[in-house]
């Protein structure tokens, strides 16, 4: 469920302040603006005129039909105490814990079992661990609808070794269908956090290493003093892209559970749907979709600001 | 040396644990789609012999031949152009300066960060009578297609600006002493050394054009013959999968093989891309 964002989050680093700001390459060449004119006019035209676009019809009451109706900020007045929009966000909390943190623990578990001794034939094994990073949401939403069916895989194995009364259809499940569907999104990133950090272990000086272990490091001092300053940008970047990923997920929900059962896995862009398109409210829709916006640029913020703190530290 | 052989082998213990986990849920649609709705599978349902009938009836049942020429025309061509126009966009950004470079450089990179789904509603409404010009785009391949170049764009001219700085200076300069034009030196003397550069990207964009379900499910829904492979897949899940889960299983085998192919061959590109933003700086 590789999204086209997520390739490129990475890169967010780019976009904090920079300290010392490089000087710009090349020479003083306006001809400049004739290669970038036709590829920022497809991108101002239909991905940040959209964007704009969005926020303008979240101050409109309509129904996608009629004539709309300024109503100001009353959309985000109304969404501030909507419950299901409360919930839809706690939710992607939840989410975010499969997402990004369980993932980048794995991660960084079996790197430190990794780095005590190089591992050769890493390359087999990262074919393997990215490989759900190339799937397609529906086509990952298929194969894990059959996982939690009620004849599916984990059921059997549940009723094979005696667990029998633990078997449920585990999406329909009140309780059970938000956890399956995080469980679905760890497996969506945890091999791209491992081959992120094992291939960054490989960029720190072995001489970190052989210092650490003359003064008689053990594996838990070694990565505590090693492996994890030296992974601290890898890190955040995969918390970033897992994060973002996390509070996206429509693919999955939408062709899993659709925000059931009893809207228990309801997740803001589902909901954005929802009203837009099932519902008619298409400005309160609009204003979802830009809370949901502003939520992810602060969130990516926030983690990119932490981390920018503790290098200087 | 026996404990650090014992380490060892916890280790590949550990890692092949993982890469089956990662692999087994494609495995486990495969082997569901290797039998028909009569075997009436359960568990994991490892297949006994060789039965391609789903593959044949969801094949029809769900007009892939229509879904696979969609997504093979928009995936095609949103890479083909935004890999041209994200060549000029990474070539200005990496070798010139220009009025307005800084300030136009980290809006586009917005563009890799923000969720498209906060483009989805004026999309599905503009594109019923496209402004100012009044033309019908939605329920067309336009409307899938002209979006993604535009998300793709931003991610292209990322990639490519940074293959364009890392080419030595020397090598412009020498091309431009010899009186070559700016696009004599992104044509003859840049360009072939890009090959690799311009491949990664657009084997991503290409997998993610692809892959792609909300776009399509929001602009193309209204016409069946405009509908891409994913969300075809999604319909036929709705309407089949109670039926017969081999059938739908059969279908989303279908969906993944193009992609799963291509990463065969060029995986190294796939996994290079995807870690770039880490390993870049």
């Amino acid at each position: 469920m590789a999204e086209r964002q997520s390739a490129g989050a990475g890169l967010l680093r780019r976009l904090r302040p920079r300290r010392r700001d490089e000087p710009a390459p090349g020479d003083p060449r306006n001809i400049g603006w004739l290669y970038v004119l036709p590829g920022l006019a497809f991108y101002v035209l239909f991905t940040l005129a959209p964007l704009v676009h969005t926020v303008y019809y979240s101050l409109f009451s309509w129904d996608g039909l009629t004539a709309k109706t300024y109503v100001g900020l009353s959309n985000y007045s109304s969404a501030f105490v909507d419950s299901a929009l409360r919930s839809s966000f706690v939710h992607s909390a939840v989410l975010i814990a499969f997402y990004a943190v369980i993932p980048v623990i794995l991660g960084l578990l079996l790197t430190a079992a990794l780095t005590r001794h190089p591992v050769r034939g890493f390359r087999f094994f990262r074919t393997a661990l990215f490989l759900p990073q190339l799937i397609a949401g529906v086509v990952i939403a298929q194969a894990w609808t059959w996982i939690y069916d009620d004849n599916g895989p984990l059921n059997w194995a549940l009723r094979e070794v005696g667990l029998g009364s633990l078997a449920r259809p585990w999406l329909g499940d009140f309780s059970w269908a938000l956890p399956a569907i995080g469980t679905i999104g760890t497996w969506v990133t945890y091999g791209l956090c491992m081959v992120l950090f094992v291939s960054g272990v490989q960029k720190i000086p072995s001489t970190l290493y052989d210092a650490a272990r003359v003064d008689g490091a053990g594996a838990v001092r070694e990565f505590l003093a090693v492996t994890l300053p030296g992974l601290r940008g890898e890190v955040l970047v995969a918390l970033v892209l897992t994060t973002i990923n996390a509070l996206r997920s429509f693919d999955i929900v939408y062709n899993t559970t659709a925000g059931g059962p009893g809207g228990t896995t309801l997740v803001p862009s589902m909901y954005m749907y929802q009203n837009a398109f099932l519902y008619n409210k298409v400005g309160y829709a609009a204003a979802v979709a830009t809370i949901l916006a502003v939520t992810i640029f602060v969130l990516a913020a926030i983690v990119l600001r932490v981390g920018d703190r503790s290098e200087r530290a | 040396m026996t404990a650090g052989r014992l380490e060892r082998l916890g280790s590949y213990g550990v890692l092949t644990l993982f890469s089956l986990l990662a692999i087994y849920p494609i495995l486990s649609i495969l082997f569901l789609a290797l039998h028909k709705k009569t075997d009436l599978v359960t568990g994991f349902a490892f297949p006994t012999h060789l039965d391609l009938s789903s593959f044949k009836a969801a094949w029809t049942e769900g007009r892939f031949g229509t879904g696979f020429l969609s997504s093979f025309i928009v995936a095609a061509t949103v890479t083909v152009v935004s890999a041209v126009l994200s060549i000029g966009t990474g070539y200005a950004f990496g070798t010139m300066r220009f009025l307005g470079d800084r300030i136009v450089f980290p809006i586009i990179l917005l563009g890799i960060i923000f969720p498209y789904e906060a483009t989805v509603i004026p999309l599905y409404y503009d594109f019923q009578d496209v402004p100012l010009i009044h033309l019908h785009l939605l329920n067309t391949y336009w409307a899938l297609i002209l979006p993604q170049i535009g998300q793709s764009v931003a991610f292209g001219t990322f990639w490519m600006r940074a293959f364009f700085r890392s080419t030595p200076r020397s090598l412009i300069e020498a091309a431009r002493i010899d009186g070559a034009t700016s696009f004599g030196v992104l044509w003859r003397v840049l360009l072939p050394q890009a090959r690799p550069a311009v491949l990664t990207m657009s084997v991503l964009v290409f997998t993610y054009t692809w892959n792609e379900f909300l776009l399509a499910l929001v602009l193309v829904s209204g016409s069946q013959s405009h509908q891409t492979a994913p969300l075809g897949l999604s319909f036929f899940a709705g309407a089949v999968r109670a039926g017969d889960p081999t059938k739908v299983a059969a279908a989303a085998v279908l969906v993944a093989a193009p992609i799963l192919v291509v990463y065969l061959f060029l995986q190294r590109h796939f996994v290079r891309g995807m870690l770039a933003g880490a390993i870049k700086e």
